[in-house]
C-alpha cells in the first residue's frame, strides 16, 4: 500500500503541471487527486500564510468522504528501502541446479548524478595538472618533475628514459611531497608576480650546417688464373730443382772469379739499363720531332710554304728569311770551323766546331744536327782538338772524315754507337804536321775501298783509304816547292776525275792533277792574302770561285789566269759557294755577319742580296746551300747554325718567251755561263 | 719387377724432393709473403687428410692479421680465375701434390 502511494508521490512532482490536460491516467489522475489534496491540506496547514490567495476547486470525481473519515489518521512510515528495488529477486544457481531467492538486494536508487570538474588537490591527475603548470613558469622545478613525470606514467613508453632516470626515481619518490609543496609555493609567489613576471628568450646564430663528404677509391685490385695439377705441380718443381744447381754450379765457380763476375754484372746492368732505354729511343725521337715541330710551327710553316710577296715589287732584289737557329749549350764559345750537308738525308748536316785562333786551341766538337729537331744536335762528338773540316760521304752517309788542328783525321762511323772514331790517323800512320783545313770523299779505289783527301799547311796534300780496320795514307803532291806554299783550300772537280784546285795561305790557286805529285798544272795569283775557299762551279765545266780574307770574291775560268769576275765585299770573306740549283748563283759571308747572294745572270755588279743575319761582332765563318730545299745554313763564330730561306728573286730562273720550251737540265745553266763569259771575253777584246 | 721398384723409388724420392714450399706466384711484400707461406705450411703440415680444417686455419689466421676478407683455396687439382687486391695474392705449392691459393678481396 505505501508503495503505490511513493508511487505516486514521485509521479504528481512530475504530472503538477499537466494535470489539467490530461485525460488517460484518468484513475491514477483521481488517486493523484485525492491524494493532492491531502497532501494539499497538509501544506496548506503548515504554509497557510502563503497560500491564501489560492481558492480550493473541488474536482467532480473527488471522493466524498465523511468528516469522520476525513478526520482518519493514517500513519505512514518512511524507511530507507528503495521502493523500485525488487523484494524477491531470483537467480538460478548453477550449483544446486535450481532457482534460488537472493537474501539482501541491493536497495541503492540513484536519483541525480553530476559529473563534476573538480579534482581533489593531492590525486594523482591533480598533481599532474599542475605539474603541467609548473614547467612553464618555473624550470628549477622542471627536472624534478621530469623525473616524477616518469614513474608517474609509467605506461606511456617512458620505459626508455626509465634506465637513464632508475637513480633518479628514488630520489625523485622521495622529493615528491617535497617538491609538491615547493611548486605550490613557488607558484603563490608567481601569481603574486605575475604582473611583473616577463619573459625574455634570445637565440644564438646557428651556423648553417654543411655537408661534406668524400669517397675514397677502392683499393686496386688485379686478375689472377691459372690451374692446378699434378703435372703442373710436378713439372714447377723440376724446373726449381734445375735452378738451384745452376746457382749452386755458379756459386762454385763464383770465388775463383770474383772479378770477372763483376765485370760481367756490370756489363749485364748497363746492357739491362740500355735495353730500357733503347725500347723507346726511336718512339722518343719521333715524339721529340713532333714536339719541335709544333713548337717551332710558324719557322716549318714558313719553310715549307712562305714565298716573300715584296720580291715581285723589288727586280733585282731578294731577302734571306731566317728560320731555325741551331745551337748547342755546350759549344757556346767554339766557332764553327765547317758545314757539310749530308747527300742523301737532305735535313741533315754536320757542324764542325772549334776555335781558328792558335792560342785558344782546345777541345772540339762535332755535331750533327737536323732540321726536325732544331733545340738539339742528334749526334754529338766531343774531340781532343778543335774540328776543322767535316765531309760525308755521298752515298754512305753514315761515313764522316774529320780533320783536325792538330793534323789528325779521323772517320766517324754513325752506325756505331760510339764516341770514338772507327778511324784515327797517328803520328805513326802518317798524320799532318800542321792544322788539316779540308777533307773531301772521293769515289771508292779500284778495290772498292773508301778514301779521301786531306789538305794540310804542312803542305801535302795526302789520300787516305780505309783498308779493313786501318787507314793508310798516300802523300798526293808536296806542295814544299814553295816555302809560304800551305794549302788552305781544296776542292776536286765534279767531272773530271783527277783535277783539283788547292788555295794557299799566301793567295795563290794551285791547279793540280792527282797523277803529278810535284808539278802544278797552273797557278793563279788570286788574292793578296790566303785563300779560305776555293769551289767550282757545279755545272760549268770551266768555272770557280774563290774567296780571301783581302774582302775580294773572284770568279775564274781555269784556262785563263785573270779572274772573270771580281767582287769587293767590304770585309773578310770567310767562305763562298756555288748554288747546287743554277750556274750563275753563289753565296758569300762576311766576317760583319753579312751574307751576299749574287746572281751573276741579273747582275754582274752587285750582289741580289746583302743581309746581316746575326748580331753585330758576329763572324759568318761558313756556308753551305742545301742541295733541295732553297736554304742556306750560315755558321758563325759563336757556335750558332742559322738557317736562312731564299726568297723567290734569289732563285729565279731567267723567263723564257712564251712559247717556247723550257729547256731543263743542266745544260741550260752552262750555256747561262758561256754567255756571260763571252759577254766578258767580248768586252775584254774590245777593252783591249 | 725392377722397373716398377725403381718406379716406387723415383716415386718415393720426387715425393722426398719436392715437399719443400715452392712459391709460384705472387705479389705480396716480402715480410708477408715470408709469413703466409710459413702460415700455410704450418696449417698443412698439421691438417694433412683434412684439407677443409687447413683452409679455415689460414683465411681465419690471415683475416686476424692483415684485416678481412681472406680466400683460400687447397687442392691437389683445380682451376681458378680470381681478383684479387693488388699486392695480397699467393699461390704456392707443397708437399709435392698440394697447391695452395690465398687472395685477399673484401
Amino acid at each position: 500500500m505505501p508503495v503505490p502511494q511513493k508511487h505516486a508521490t514521485v509521479k504528481t512532482a512530475q504530472e503538477f503541471n499537466t494535470r489539467a490536460q490530461s485525460k488517460a491516467p484518468l484513475a491514477k489522475g483521481v488517486k493523484v487527486i485525492g491524494r493532492k489534496k491531502d497532501d494539499d491540506d497538509r501544506i496548506d496547514t503548515g504554509e497557510e500564510e502563503w497560500m491564501q490567495g489560492k481558492t480550493l476547486v473541488k474536482p467532480p470525481d473527488q471522493l466524498d468522504l465523511t468528516e469522520a473519515e476525513l478526520k482518519e489518521e493514517f500513519t505512514r512510515i518512511l524507511t530507507a528501502n528503495n521502493p523500485h528495488a525488487p523484494q524477491n529477486i531470483v537467480r538460478y544457481n548453477f550449483k544446486e541446479s535450481c532457482y534460488k531467492p537472493i537474501s539482501s538486494v541491493d536497495q541503492m536508487a540513484v536519483h541525480f548524478v553530476l559529473e563534476g570538474n573538480l579534482v581533489h588537490k593531492d590525486s594523482h591527475e591533480a598533481r599532474r595538472q599542475v605539474a603541467k603548470q609548473g614547467v612553464t613558469e618555473d624550470m628549477i622545478v622542471e627536472d624534478v618533475v621530469a623525473e616524477e613525470e616518469k614513474p608517474e606514467t609509467p605506461v606511456t613508453g617512458q620505459l626508455e628514459g626509465g634506465e637513464d632516470t632508475a637513480e633518479g626515481e628514488d630520489g625523485g619518490g622521495e622529493e615528491r611531497p617535497d617538491s609538491v609543496d615547493i611548486r605550490a609555493g613557488k607558484k603563490e609567489q608567481k601569481l603574486t608576480n605575475q604582473f611583473n613576471f616577463s619573459e625574455r628568450a634570445s637565440q644564438t646564430l646557428n651556423n648553417p650546417p654543411r655537408e661534406r663528404s668524400c669517397q675514397t677509391k677502392p683499393p686496386p685490385r688485379a686478375h689472377f688464373s691459372a690451374t692446378a695439377n699434378q703435372w703442373e705441380i710436378y713439372d714447377f718443381y723440376v724446373e726449381e730443382l734445375q735452378r738451384q744447381e745452376k746457382n749452386k754450379e755458379k756459386q762454385k765457380t763464383q770465388p775463383s772469379k770474383k772479378e770477372e763476375d763483376k765485370i760481367k754484372k756490370k756489363i749485364i746492368t748497363v746492357e739491362t739499363q740500355s735495353d730500357d732505354i733503347t725500347k723507346i729511343t726511336k718512339v722518343s725521337k719521333i715524339i721529340e720531332h713532333m714536339v719541335n715541330q709544333n713548337t717551332f710551327d710558324d719557322v716549318a710553316q714558313d719553310f715549307r710554304y712562305f714565298e716573300d710577296a715584296s720580291d715581285e715589287f723589288r727586280e733585282q732584289e731578294g731577302t734571306l728569311l731566317p728560320l731555325w737557329k741551331f745551337h748547342y749549350d755546350k759549344a757556346k764559345r767554339l766557332s764553327v770551323t765547317s758545314l757539310c750537308w749530308n747527300q742523301k738525308h737532305k735535313d741533315f748536316f754536320a757542324v764542325g766546331l772549334g776555335s781558328y785562333d792558335f792560342t785558344k786551341q782546345g777541345r772540339g766538337m762535332l755535331l750533327f744536327n737536323t732540321l726536325k729537331n732544331p733545340t738539339y744536335p742528334e749526334f754529338i762528338f766531343t774531340t781532343l782538338s778543335t774540328v776543322m773540316c767535316v765531309a760525308i760521304h755521298e752515298n754512305l752517309s753514315y761515313l764522316v772524315a774529320v780533320g783536325f788542328y792538330d793534323g789528325c783525321v779521323a772517320v766517324y762511323n754513325l752506325k756505331e754507337h760510339s764516341d770514338q772514331p772507327a778511324y784515327m790517323s797517328t803520328a805513326k800512320t802518317g798524320k799532318h804536321t800542321d792544322p788539316v783545313w779540308q777533307v773531301k770523299w772521293q769515289k771508292d779505289d779500284l778495290d772498292s775501298n773508301h778514301n779521301f783527301f786531306s789538305v794540310s799547311s804542312d803542305g801535302r796534300v795526302v789520300s787516305w783509304t780505309l783498308v779493313k780496320n786501318e787507314l793508310v795514307f798516300t802523300d798526293i803532291i808536296n806542295l814544299s816547292l814553295d816555302s809560304t806554299a800551305c794549302g788552305t783550300a781544296f776542292d776536286f772537280h765534279k767531272q773530271i776525275d783527277y783535277l783539283f784546285l788547292v788555295g794557299t795561305l799566301d793567295g795563290k790557286i794551285h791547279k793540280c792533277s792527282k797523277s803529278y805529285s810535284s808539278q802544278f798544272l797552273e797557278t793563279y795569283d788570286a788574292h793578296n792574302m790566303a785563300v779560305d775557299a776555293v769551289r767550282w762551279n757545279h755545272f760549268h765545266p770551266n768555272v770557280f770561285i774563290s774567296c780571301s780574307s783581302d774582302w775580294k770574291v773572284k770568279i775564274w775560268d781555269h784556262t785563263i789566269t785573270t779572274p772573270m769576275f771580281t767582287f769587293d765585299l767590304n770585309a773578310a770573306v770567310g767562305d763562298v759557294v756555288w748554288a747546287p740549283y743554277s750556274s750563275t748563283v753563289f753565296a758569300a759571308v762576311t766576317n760583319d755577319g753579312k751574307v751576299h747572294v749574287f746572281d751573276l745572270s741579273f747582275n754582274k755588279f752587285e750582289a741580289l742580296c746583302q743581309q746581316a743575319v746575326v748580331a753585330k761582332k758576329t763572324k759568318l765563318s761558313h756556308v753551305e746551300f742545301n742541295p733541295v730545299h732553297p736554304i742556306l745554313i750560315v755558321g758563325d763564330d759563336r757556335g750558332c747554325v742559322t738557317s736562312l730561306k731564299l726568297s723567290p728573286n734569289l732563285r729565279k730562273k731567267p723567263k723564257e718567251k712564251k712559247g717556247q720550251e723550257l729547256p731543263k737540265g743542266p745544260e741550260v745553266e752552262i750555256d747561262k755561263m758561256e754567255k756571260l763569259l763571252s759577254l766578258l771575253r767580248e768586252s775584254g777584246s774590245n777593252q783591249a | 719387377m725392377a722397373e716398377t721398384v725403381d718406379g716406387k723409388k723415383e716415386e718415393a724420392d720426387y715425393k722426398r724432393l719436392h715437399s719443400f714450399p715452392l712459391i709460384r706466384h705472387t705479389d705480396m711484400p716480402e715480410e708477408m709473403r715470408v709469413e703466409t707461406m710459413e702460415l700455410c705450411v704450418t696449417a698443412c703440415e698439421k691438417f694433412a687428410t683434412n684439407n677443409e680444417n687447413a683452409a679455415r686455419m689460414i683465411k681465419e689466421s690471415m683475416d686476424k692479421k692483415f684485416g678481412s676478407s681472406w680466400h683460400v683455396v687447397i687442392g691437389e687439382g683445380f682451376g681458378f680465375e680470381v681478383t684479387h687486391e693488388v699486392k695480397n695474392l699467393l699461390y704456392m705449392f707443397f708437399g709435392g701434390s698440394l697447391a695452395v691459393c690465398v687472395w685477399k678481396c673484401s
